[in-house]
This record gives C-alpha cells, structure tokens and sequence, in this order.
C-alpha cells in the first residue's frame, strides 16, 4: 500500500492530557480507559472484581448493585462512567475499617441475623448506611423508605438491624 | 463472631492443607463403613470434618446453601455430637461428592439436595453419627495416652476430660487419633438432654462474608481466560431463529464469537424441559456482551403451537373442566350423592395466576471443560441432576466431573433445573474456552420454568348439623412431567392425595385435568402445597362463614381429635391432626382471635401440613383507603425437634413474607405466546412498605425428628391474608394474585 508522505513537524505542541476517568473507590485511586458508557456495576465487577456490589436487574429495581457517590446513595446497573470522574465511591467492601473493624450497620446485620440467602443484603447495608446518615434516629416510615427487593423475605430483621446501627451510631457520636 | 477470621481462615486451608497430623472424618452417607472414615486428602475437603492440630475444626457442610441455613444447621448437628467448641469451627461447603464406581458415578456424601426441606432431616439422620465416630476416636486417643478406658473419660466443648480432672484438647488428640482403628461399630449417639448447640440460637455461619461483600456467589467467580456469554433466547416456546445477521454485533471491540443454540429437540430435554432456540454472544466481559445482544438483528419463528395468552389457557382449562379428568385423585364415600341432598351447599372456582421464581441471583454459570475434565460453578439445588446434565454433553468419566456448590442467591425451585449449565457446557465446548454464562434479569422472568396457571373448581357441602359432609376438589393444571414419557404419573406434581381435608370428611373427591400449555413449568417453592393450600384454606374459610360458624372452631372442628391420618406423600408416613390444631390454635391466640371481631380489622387463618411440618398462620389487616396494612403476622409451628432456633425462625418469617409477597401481587402475563414482563418493574416483589413490620414466630417445642422450615411457612401464609382481607371488607377473592382482583371488586 502507498503511504502519503509526511511532513516533518513544524512545531512541538505539548503532550495531551492523557484520557482516562480518575475515581475514588473505598478510598483507593483508580484510572478508567476505557468504554465511558461502562456502568459502575461492570466496572466495579468485571474489572476490578469488587464483587460485592451484585447484579440484579438493568434498571435500578431491585438495589442489589446499591453504593455511595460522593455519600449519596446510587444504583450502580446504570451509572455510566463517564459521570463518575472524580468522584468518590464506596461499595459494601469498603464499610470495614482497614483492621477489619466492622462498620456498626455490619454488625447490627450478623446480631440481628439478617442474612438469609445473603444476596440483596451488600445493597440493603448500603441503603442502610445512607438512611442513618441522612436520619440518625430512622423512624419505621423512614425505614419504609429503603426500596431495595429481598425475595427471601428479610425485612424484619433488616428493620431491627437497622434500628439497632442507629443506636449504636448515636452512642459513639455523644 | 463464632468463628476465626475470613483471611486467616482462606489462607489456613491453603497453608496447613497439606499438614499431617489431622483428623479427618467423613461418612458415606447410609451405610456404616468404618475403613472409609480416614482418608488423606487434606487440600480438597472432601470429609465432613477434620481436626487441625490446633483444634481448629473444619466442618463440611454438603447440602446447597439458597438462603434456608443448611450450612449453619448441619454443622451444628455435627458440632453437637462431636462435642466441638463452636468458637473453633470453620464451615466448608462441600463440593458434590462423587467417585467412578465400574464407570457408574457413585455419590460419596449421600443427600446433597436443597428442596422441599430434605436437608435437614437426612442431615440429621447420618451427621450426628458422624460427629460421634469423630469424638469416639478422640476419646480413644485420650484413654490410650492416659492408659485408661474410654468409659472413664467424657468430651466437652473440644476437651477431653479425666475424672482425676487431666484434660487434653481436640488438637493435641487428632494426630494420635487420626492412627487409630476405627470403631466397628457406630458409636452411641448423644441423648437429647446432654445437647448443648442443638436446639440453641446460631447466627448464618456466613454472615461475616456476606456484609463485607466478600461471599462469593457463583456469578462473582471467574477463571483466567474466560469469556462471557450472554444470550438472547427465542420468546416463542417450541420456536426457531429465523433470520440472524450478527455483522455489526461482531464489529464491537471484545467480541469474539457469536453462536446459536440450535432448535431444541423436544425427544431429548436437558433436565426436565428442553432448552430454548438461542443466539450467544461471547465477549471478553459482561458489558461488551450486553450491548453486543443489542446489535444482532434477528428473527425468530414461533413453534408449531399455537401461540397462547392467558385468556386461552383459562378457556382451555374451563372446558378441561366439564369433561372427565385425566386422573381420579381419590374417591371417598359418593360425594355426588351427599351433595345433591345436601341441606348447606357451596360451589366456588378458584383462579391461581402463573408466577415466576424471581430469585435475586438470575441464572448463571461458569464452566471449564476440556477433553479430559470439566469444572462447573452455578447457583445449584440438584447438583445430581445437573452433573447429570454435564456429563451427558460432555461424556466425560464420572470421576472427571466436578461441581462446586456455592452459595445461591436463592433458589425457591429455579436451580432445581439445568437449561442454564446445559447451555453454558454447550458454548464452553463448542467455543473451546471457559464461559461465564449470564442471564440478564430479563431472561430471567421470559424464559423461567413457572409456577403454572390453575383453576380450581370446588364443591362442598355440609348437614343440617352444619357438619361438613362433601368435598369435591378438581385441578385442571400443568403438570411438571408435561412432555415426558410419564403421562400416568403426571397427577403426581399437582395433588397429594392425602392432603386434608382428605381423610375429615366422609364424602370426598379429588381430580386432576391435564392441562397442555406452551409455557414451559419447573418446580417452585413448597410445590402444589402453595396453590392448593391456598384454595383448600379459603375455600374452608368461606364455608364456616356460610355456615356462620367460627372459622378456628370450624376448622378444630374439622380436624377433630388428635389421631394420626395415613399420609403416603413426601412427609409421611402420617398426619397429625392433633400437631395441626395445636399450631392453629397458638396462632389464633397470639394474634387475639377471640377478640378479634371488635377491633374493625380483619382476622384471617389457615393451617397446612407441609413436608412433615405442621403451619399455621393468623394475619390481622385493614384497608386504609386504597392501601392494604397488615397490622400482625403470626406463624406458629411445629417442625419436629429445632435445630437452630435463629435459623428456623428466619424461615419461617421469610417464608411467611415471599408467601405474602407472592399472593398480593405476582402473576406473570402471557400475550400472544409471549411473557410480556421482563423486570422486576412488571413483576413487583414487595418491598420493605408493603410487608409487616415484624412476624410473631411461635415454635412448638418438640421431640419429633426434625421436619426442616424453608418451605413449610409458605403454604398457609396466602390463605390467612385472603381470609383476613375477607374479613375485613366481606370481599371474597378466588384468585392468585389477590391485589388486582381486590382492587377489581372492592
């Protein structure tokens, strides 16, 4: 095949600024290259198997895919990346302290024993941990609020477990 | 925290794996074989449970964890015979335990089954004997370093006690231990009131994992070199791909492959259904795949069937109706007669809407396979069948298969069935490398194996006494087996015939009508005791209130004196009405039933015997305008002896919850051939607002062998909001789901 001649640069223009989408994810540094339409969840799954946070539908219905941005609650199934820059996110694997210290939502789940099959309950921890920051003293209705789906049936047990955190929270916070 | 750390615990296995100087214990399942107890395979734990010289005590737990807390119940059925310190114990899923006997598979861990509450009585049949040749072995350790006898020495908490007070630690005793002959007899097990674990509270052995987002699920493995492989199945039943153009579906950066499942052949079904007409796309990552289905340009061709709706399947199943039935279930007395000079009479027709099984995790599966070996990881309950499914399509040797059984995301019959590993073998064969298999959530609800669509046409009639003297029972539904070479046992997945009121009332029928339906069926929680509870209880409900009897007298009425009914079904051998009127009569107590008609709430009961366990459930609800509050949930029941209390209390409330959820609102619409839902937006689980606050569980303590929970709190949980929704707006709805016909009458 020809090749066109090139000619030789006239001047130097500077190095562009290298594409990627800089992101916080339980406090560590991460650059994405690649797809910018990449939801959060594939992101966070298929790439750096951060799998906690589960698949369960495509749009936003059941929570299982449930983190925080920047504090605020999302659903991860259709979190483009390319609206995360800079941001900074937190999946279930991030509430533990480095030590291993569970976060006070975590245990009030293993105390309450809100488990069943287990699978909703990484978005449900996440759901829980937005309502006590918005609502430090979660009233039922509060409660109500949290729209995450759990087949197995353990909303009661996550009621308790959530009421149980916010008083625990509480007490440190005095 | 019951147990070591998560890390410590991973890395333990890998390091000390391969350590001598354990105890390992394992059982085949049935039959007593003391030279199979020990073996040396420390690195696959493939035993029940193994002792590390540091007493650590590694329990395998074999039945598929979906949520019921096998894991945690088993091992403390073994725990409590070994007499194990709790804090020392690690729980292990076992793999499915099969070995090549003369080319044949021979299953080596005996039941590795979750459905209908099996696991915990078969578990409680063959673990507690292996925990006891465990201790037996310790102590015999204990005797011979002591110069003793076994006699003389006793086993707590992972301590081996002397009488002068000398004591030796599990660790310590595993390696002498492990050198011992073994008993030639089984070991006496534990009487009951020595239990110390048994019978006390155990939070989910895998709680820890699963609120640091660190359990894996079968959809969170992945193997090096593996593709993803999401699918786009044909929407007809029966249909074929017609037009397939997948050029600009390959053009995507990460595809690699686009392959079609090819049109079932309905003569050789993979499981109990054949597969579905597909086209996969096989990409380097779930992403890539999803947007690459998108791009295909296809066409399918419906099946040779007509294609059905709803209304059709109804009209079939009326007509179905008026003609005679496929199977005469049971024929007591002459109904015909009782009924015609009857002085009550009642005819009602009861309508059961298809439903979905909606389990969180949608289908999935991760498969190797080579020439020589194959390797699966899927959310399984019949791991079985679906070894059975692998090694048909990859004929490979029985000893060259292997399933792991990771924790499930839930189950409720969906996992029971194996189109979606069938179809991930197919591809990794074809394509030649490891494929991750994912089902969108939509596949999940268009292409499930559903609870089927019923009516139920009913009769019944009672004396001048008001004393029930006639029932007539008639199903026209699908049955699971539709399709098989089994016609004559087709009946057999749709009525039990000694379910009650069998057995109650002198005069009595129970029929069922085959229905054909395009749709293809599966197995779904609880099985027919869902539906038929349902319209049994209801149906029982309106007769008391006809009678204008008291519907807890009527039916203690009804079940009459403690005797013990014959029961030939899955939680035989007998009934006991006495269990049953006991559980309802606890329930009508605690949600204050006899001061239930002041309040201007409804009050609604029901009762069922499930799988051996015995159920009832009492709800108090009202309307508040066009919402529906229910105001106290009530289970009581009686399982036989309670393993974990923590546990069987979590079933029985989920199961009293997924049983609301599923009465209220569920039903899955077919138009045109087609299932028209495909999220959870067309199909809505009930969330956190719709459910009550909290469910009263009362068990009934027990000496009976254990009866399992996970599905028993399911069946009576429908019938008591329909009878309490009666009760509280005189709004009798015949029909599953009960919302949108509430709404329809109210």
């Amino acid at each position: 095949m020809q090749q066109t001649p090139q000619a030789p640069p006239t001047q130097i223009t500077p190095q562009p600024v290298r594409n990627g989408i800089d992101v916080t994810i339980n406090g560590k540094h991460f650059r994405h290259t690649g797809d910018p339409d990449l939801p959060l969840l594939w992101y966070l799954r298929d790439v750096l198997r951060l799998t906690g946070c589960k698949y369960g539908c495509d749009d936003e219905s059941c929570g299982a895919c449930s983190v925080l941005v920047d504090g605020k609650l999302k659903r991860a199934c259709t979190l483009a990346m390319q609206d995360l820059a800079d941001k900074d996110i937190t999946t279930v694997e991030g509430l533990a302290g480095a030590d291993g210290t569970l976060h006070p939502v975590q245990q009030a789940w293993i105390d309450e024993d809100a488990i069943l099959c287990g699978y909703c309950q990484p978005g449900q921890l996440m759901a829980a941990v937005d309502l006590i920051a918005r609502k430090p003293n979660p009233t039922d209705k509060d409660i109500d609020g949290i729209g995450n789906l759990c087949r197995c049936g353990s909303y009661p047990r996550i009621r308790r477990a959530i009421k149980r955190a916010a008083k625990t929270m509480q007490g440190k916070s005095r | 925290m019951r147990r070591p750390h998560d890390a410590s615990r991973r890395r333990f296995i890998k390091v000390f794996g391969g350590a001598t100087g354990a105890l390992i214990v394992g059982l085949p399942a049935f039959a007593w074989t003391p030279d199979r107890l020990l073996g040396q395979n420390l690195i696959r734990l493939n035993p029940y449970v193994r002792i590390e010289p540091d007493g650590t005590t590694v329990i395998g737990s074999r039945d598929p964890e979906v949520g019921q807390g096998i894991r945690t119940a088993e091992a403390r059925i073994l725990a409590e015979e070994l007499d194990a310190d709790w804090n020392k114990v690690i729980v292990e899923p076992l793999d499915l335990g099969v070995t090549a006997v003369d080319g044949e598979p021979h299953w080596t861990f005996g039941h590795q089954m979750a459905s209908g509450s099996t696991s915990v009585p078969s578990a409680w049949n063959d673990l507690r004997t292996v925990g006891a040749a465990a201790r037996e072995l310790l102590v015999r350790a204990a005797a011979e370093r002591w110069n003793t006898t076994s006699a003389n020495l006793r086993a707590v908490r992972g301590v081996v006690i002397a009488a002068d007070g000398r004591q030796l630690g599990y660790g310590e005793l595993a390696g002498p231990a492990a050198k011992l002959p073994a008993a030639t007899n089984p070991p006496a097990t534990k009487s009951p009131s020595r239990y110390l674990l048994i019978g006390q509270d155990a939070g989910d052995v895998d709680a820890r994992d699963i609120v640091t987002g660190v359990q894996r699920y079968a959809i969170d493995e992945w193997f090096g070199e593996v593709l993803v492989a999401v699918m786009t199945r044909c929407p007809y039943p029966g249909g074929r791909l017609a037009h397939l153009d997948d050029a600009a579906a390959l053009k995507l950066k990460g595809v690699e492959k686009i392959m079609t499942i090819p049109t079932p052949d309905p003569s050789r079904p993979l499981g109990t259904q054949p597969l579905t007409a597909g086209v996969a796309v096989l990409a380097k990552d779930t992403w890539t795949a999803l947007q690459a289905i998108e791009k295909l340009d296809i066409q399918w061709q419906p099946g040779p069937q007509a294609a059905q709706d709803d209304t059709a399947l109804a009209q079939a199943a009326e007509k179905l109706l008026t003609g005679e039935p496929e199977k005469a279930v049971r024929s007591d007395g002459d109904f015909a007669e009782t009924f015609k000079h009857a002085r009550h009479r009642f005819d009602a027709e009861y309508r059961i809407a298809t439903v979905a099984h909606a389990d969180l995790e949608p289908p999935n599966a991760l498969v190797k396979v080579d020439s020589q070996s194959a390797l699966l990881i899927a959310p399984v309950q019949n791991p079985r069948a679906t070894y059975e499914t692998v090694r048909r399509l990859t004929g490979l040797a029985p000893d060259r298969i292997e399933v792991k059984l990771p924790r499930a995301g839930g189950g409720f019959g969906r996992f029971l069935e194996s189109d979606y590993v069938a179809e991930a073998v197919m591809l990794a064969k074809a394509a030649g490398k490891p494929i991750k298999l994912m089902w969108t959530r939509a596949s999940a609800f268009t292409h499930d194996l559903y609870r089927p669509f019923s009516i139920h046409a009913m009769r019944a009639c009672a004396d001048r006494h008001g004393k029930p003297t006639g029932w007539n029972h008639r199903i026209a539904s699908t049955s699971r087996l539709q399709g098989r070479e089994l016609r004559p046992r087709w009946w057999l997945s749709e009525m039990h015939p000694d379910d009650l009121p069998a057995g109650l009332i002198d005069n009595l029928q129970y029929a069922w009508y085959a229905l054909d339906s395009t749709l293809p069926r599966g197995n779904y929680r609880a099985s027919s005791h869902a539906v038929n509870a349902f319209v049994t209880e209801c149906f029982i409900d309106e007769i008391a209130h006809g009678l204008k009897q008291d519907a807890l007298k009527f039916r203690l009425a009804l079940l009459g004196e403690p005797r013990k009914l014959s029961y030939r079904g899955h939680g035989g051998p007998v009934l006991d009405t006495g269990r049953l009127a006991w559980v309802l009569r606890l329930a009508a107590d605690a949600i204050g039933w006899s001061k239930s008609h002041s309040r201007g709430h409804g009050f609604g009961l029901a009762c069922h015997f499930t799988f051996g366990g015995y159920a009832a459930h009492a709800l108090e609800v009202s309307m508040q305008g066009n919402r529906l509050v229910i105001h106290n949930a009530v289970c009581a029941a009686d399982l036989g002896r309670v393993v974990n209390p923590l546990g069987a209390r979590a079933a029985l409330v989920g199961a009293t919850l997924d049983a609301l959820s599923t009465a209220l609102r569920q039903r899955i619409i077919v138009k045109d051939g087609r299932v028209r839902q495909h999220g959870f937006k067309g199909y809505p689980l009930a969330t956190m607002a719709q459910m009550p606050h909290a469910v009263q569980v009362i068990l009934v303590p027990s000496q009976e062998p254990p009866a399992g929970a996970f599905d028993i709190g399911f069946p009576s949980a429908g019938p008591a909001l329909a009878n309490a929704i009666f009760a509280g707006t005189t709004v009798r709805v015949r029909q599953l789901p009960i919302w949108p016909e509430l709404m329809r009458l109210l």
